[in-house]
């Protein structure tokens, strides 16, 4: 981002020139190199640069799609006038929304027209000597002028010797040029350099990556294919068919929570414990999934995300035939594990369906209805509604497992249900019994190939950081002036951008090192008051 | 110690530290109202002919002559402001201590601690830097920054100490939070440098004969008030940068993604992006001064928004602040 463009002309010059009559017209390879030389200066880096930090506040206030899409819905049946509009343009999907991947890329374009062209300067300033000192050092500065009885040679010779770690040209015995701290530059364009090899992970992860979640109850399993996941996402690269074939089943999972006073039900103990296999014929193993402990295997990642209650109902017809004998998944509805579920029975005639509301620890008031105190098994009750008539499971259209369409059912009663009560059903539909409780946990499981780029580009880029901020470009001279007599006349200055940093200490040792037995010296005072 | 004991000697020695930083406020603040209303910065008290400190040492650079010797009132009360924030820091660094051993853990598992323990790193970065350099001008603004953040933290946020959730029970909450904890006090110190630059940067343009009164005139020039902000930026930025990234490591080990654009992470990255700004605006014509200045309080107001915004507002994966 070094060409900054020209300041614009001073509107009161005397020689200002009308650029309509004067000037040739720009034609389309200049009005490309003007847009070009606009596109990479500083300044327009830095309006991209708070677009950007504009650009991802709505993010943060409007529902986001990628994170609760159910939260969006709410909000869009909320507003009915401003939703759509708002959807249209993107702000329920901020990140990926045209707008937003206009001004990084905008941004990464500046980005990669400014460093290329720096690269090059750099390299070149890195491998030429420093530049010749100019006519007057005290112009400069921290300028110094002092007299000594060495002679020329010597004092460029202790100059040098003080300016360890610089480098340094020499002009015969009257000057030496002295510059340190390259590796601004060069942590600079590393810097900056990464961001791009960041922004090359994080492409690959979203093109050869996916992401999966999945519910597995305890002593279930789950093998990785497409079907088995309840949410699946990939990049556009992947082969949804070909995921790597490992499998697991959830033995056990454990869960605690705090029953002191303070962050009361907040969650302590989370542990799935599984048996893994690689591959359908591979030996199985056993291992502990927590949550910050994912499970690796095959370069995928297993992470423990969630957790809740799955009851274990058993279900009769009117001739005392099982027809239904499984845990279902109840999901949790609020922090204490209020959960709701559904139990569909195909099997019984007529269908028979459930909806259910699962309390680990049971209270019932006016105001919230049934609900759970607690989040831990302390007192649960399982309260079902039960329905008769057509499931609507034989129409063909796939339906959520966790919804009853009731539209061609008739509600046949209610009743709470303890561990271990049975529920003889009106009408003789059957009998449903409550027989114990299991748990489930979630999954996530990931495959993310470009990571590992983009954390080696990200410490790059904080090492290019650390160096560009905390190292100083400085140059210092020192020059010898012709006297009459014996001993020399000795000019010393330095030159250091914006910030000095330790540059007056440097020129200072330079001088105690030329002219050590002098201690009373003649400082000229700084041009610069800064 | 028993438990209630640890909680009552963390709770009173942060009480104590309050009560100190209070008499502290009061003691900076008539340090800008009494004295000499000369314009002459306490700062050049220790400052050369050049404004590095450091080249003070040096044997050709002289002091000026008109070094004040004689102590005035507002010096002397500045130096009570000072001795009484280094004994409400250890009081302080007491409390968090205490507080710590009664969690059995690091003590920033939830909005309160991180609070008080946010509230010593400002006070550790103010001293820390006070070592080197005369920031006795500085004083009042992060005594009344601390004493808010400890207010806001025993009334609003106080939670009794407790375990920590199992998404908190990482080595990366020591890495990521920590590295947070100190970006946070030096944002908060480089707000202050940075607003404080525009206000003397106005005096100086007002001032009819260059020469600065009233309270401005004891905090140094405009021009050493963006070098220092833009100092503790260049310290503070890639350590930010850390931060994040520590924090998107976690984040990757955690819940399976390094970067999923939750309100925190959104947040984290417009601070970000905002103090990015803040380091090419210093290398830009134009927007050297003054709005240099306004980009770095914009970034520390998008640093508190993601503090105290994301924590009580948004629901976010971060929503750790055990305050119900």
């Amino acid at each position: 981002m070094s060409n900054v463009t020209s300041e614009p002309a001073d509107d009161t010059s005397a020689t200002r020139i009308d650029p309509g009559e004067s000037l040739p017209p720009l034609g389309t390879v200049g009005l490309l190199r003007w847009l070009w030389r606009q596109l990479t200066s500083m300044r327009t880096a830095l309006i991209l640069l708070f677009l950007l930090a504009l650009a991802s506040i709505p993010g943060t206030i409007l529902p986001q799609r990628g994170i609760n899409p159910i939260k969006v819905n709410q909000w869009l049946s909320d507003n009915p006038t401003v939703g759509p509009i708002l959807d249209r343009l993107g702000f329920f999907d901020v990140f990926g929304s045209p707008w937003f991947s206009a001004v990084y890329l905008l941004l990464f374009i500046s980005l990669i027209g400014c460093v290329i062209p720096r690269v090059r300067v750099h390299w070149r300033a890195m491998t030429a000597p420093p530049p010749s000192a100019p006519r007057n050092l005290l112009r400069m500065q921290y300028p110094t002028q002092l007299a000594t009885h060495s002679s020329a040679d010597e004092v460029l010779n202790a100059a040098t010797s003080s300016l360890r770690g610089w480098r340094i040209r020499r002009e015969g015995d009257s000057w030496i040029s002295a510059e340190r701290g390259y590796l601004r530059e060069t942590g600079n364009l590393v810097f900056h350099l990464a961001l791009i090899v960041v922004l090359v992970g994080i492409a690959i992860g979203g093109l050869f990556g996916w992401k999966g979640n999945v519910i597995v109850r305890e002593g279930s399993g789950f093998s990785d294919q497409l079907t088995q996941y309840d949410a699946w996402g990939g990049g556009r690269l992947v082969n949804p068919d070909s995921l790597p074939p490992f499998s697991f089943t959830l033995s056990k999972f454990t869960v605690d929570f705090e029953r002191a006073v303070a962050q009361r039900g907040a969650p302590r103990v989370f542990q799935a414990d599984v048996s893994y296999r690689v591959s359908p014929t591979s030996a199985s193993q056993v291992a502990r999934i927590e949550v910050n402990e994912p499970l690796q295997i095959d370069g995928v990642k297993v992470f423990l995300v969630g957790h809740g209650y799955a009851p274990h109902v058993i279900v009769r017809d009117r001739t005392g035939t099982v027809v239904f004998d499984d845990t279902v998944v109840f999901l949790p509805q609020d922090g204490n594990f209020t959960s709701t579920g559904v139990i569909k029975v195909p099997d019984a005639t007529p269908s028979l369906g459930f909806n259910g509301i699962f309390l680990p620890t049971a209270a019932i008031d006016q105001v919230r209805g049934p609900h759970s105190l607690f989040p831990a098994p302390d007192d649960p009750a399982l309260f079902l509604g039960a329905f008769t008539g057509d499931l609507g499971m034989d129409t063909g259209t796939p339906q959520s497992v966790y919804r009853l369409d009731t539209k061609n059912m008739t509600r046949i009663g209610l009743e709470p249900l303890r561990v271990g009560q049975e529920w003889t059903l009106p009408k003789g539909a059957g009998t449903v019994a409550f027989v114990g409780i299991d748990r489930w946990a979630s999954f996530q499981i990931a495959y993310d190939p470009g990571k590992e780029l983009a954390l080696i580009a990200v410490g790059l880029a904080i090492l290019g950081l650390v160096l560009s901020l905390l190292i100083r470009r400085r140059r210092i001279w020192v020059k010898v002036l012709p006297t009459d007599g014996a001993g020399s006349l000795v000019q010393v200055a330095g030159l250091a951008k914006a910030d000095p940093g330790r540059l007056p200490d440097e020129v200072a040792r330079v001088i105690r090192a030329i002219s050590p037995e002098t201690t009373q010296n003649d400082p000229v005072p700084s041009k610069e008051n800064s | 110690m028993t438990s209630v004991q640890l909680a009552q000697a963390s709770n009173g020695a942060i009480y104590a530290a309050m009560i100190t930083l209070a008499i502290a406020m009061v003691a900076f603040a008539v340090s800008f109202a009494v004295g000499r209303r000369r314009p002459v910065a306490m700062a050049t008290a220790v400052s050369v002919s050049v404004d590095e400190p450091a080249a003070g040492t040096t044997a050709v650079l002289t002091r000026p002559a008109d070094e004040p010797v004689t102590q005035d009132p507002g010096r002397r009360s500045a130096n009570v402001g000072m001795s009484l924030t280094w004994l409400a820091f250890i009081l302080l660094l007491i409390g968090v201590v205490l507080r710590g051993v009664w969690a059995g853990r690091v003590p920033w598992g939830n909005m309160y601690e991180f609070s008080i323990t946010a509230a010593l790193a400002v006070l550790a970065v103010f001293l820390g830097m006070s070592t080197r350099r005369d920031l006795r001008w500085l004083g009042l603004f992060v005594v009344i920054a601390v004493e808010l953040t400890l207010g806001l933290a025993v009334t609003v946020l106080y939670t009794e100490a407790a375990q920590l959730v199992p998404a908190l029970k990482s080595y990366w909450l020591i890495i990521h939070v920590s590295a947070a904890i100190i970006c946070s006090g030096a944002f908060t110190i480089a707000a202050a440098t940075a607003a404080l630059s525009i206000l003397r940067i106005r005096a100086e343009r007002k001032a009819v004969d260059g020469q600065v009164t009233g309270w401005l005139a004891r905090v140094p020039s405009g021009e050493k008030l963006e070098l220092m902000t833009q100092r503790i930026i260049a310290f503070t930025f890639p350590l930010w940068t850390f931060a994040v990234v520590a924090g998107a490591i976690w984040a990757e080990n955690a819940w399976g993604r390094y970067w999923g654009w939750d309100p925190k992470e959104t947040w984290a990255f417009i601070t970000w992006v905002v103090f990015a700004a803040y380091l090419h605006a210093r290398s830009t014509q134009g927007w050297r001064g003054t709005r240099a200045s306004l980009i770095v309080i914009a970034g520390w107001l998008a640093f508190m928004i993601n503090y105290f915004g994301v924590n009580f507002l948004a629901s976010s994966l971060h929503s750790y602040a055990g305050v119900s």
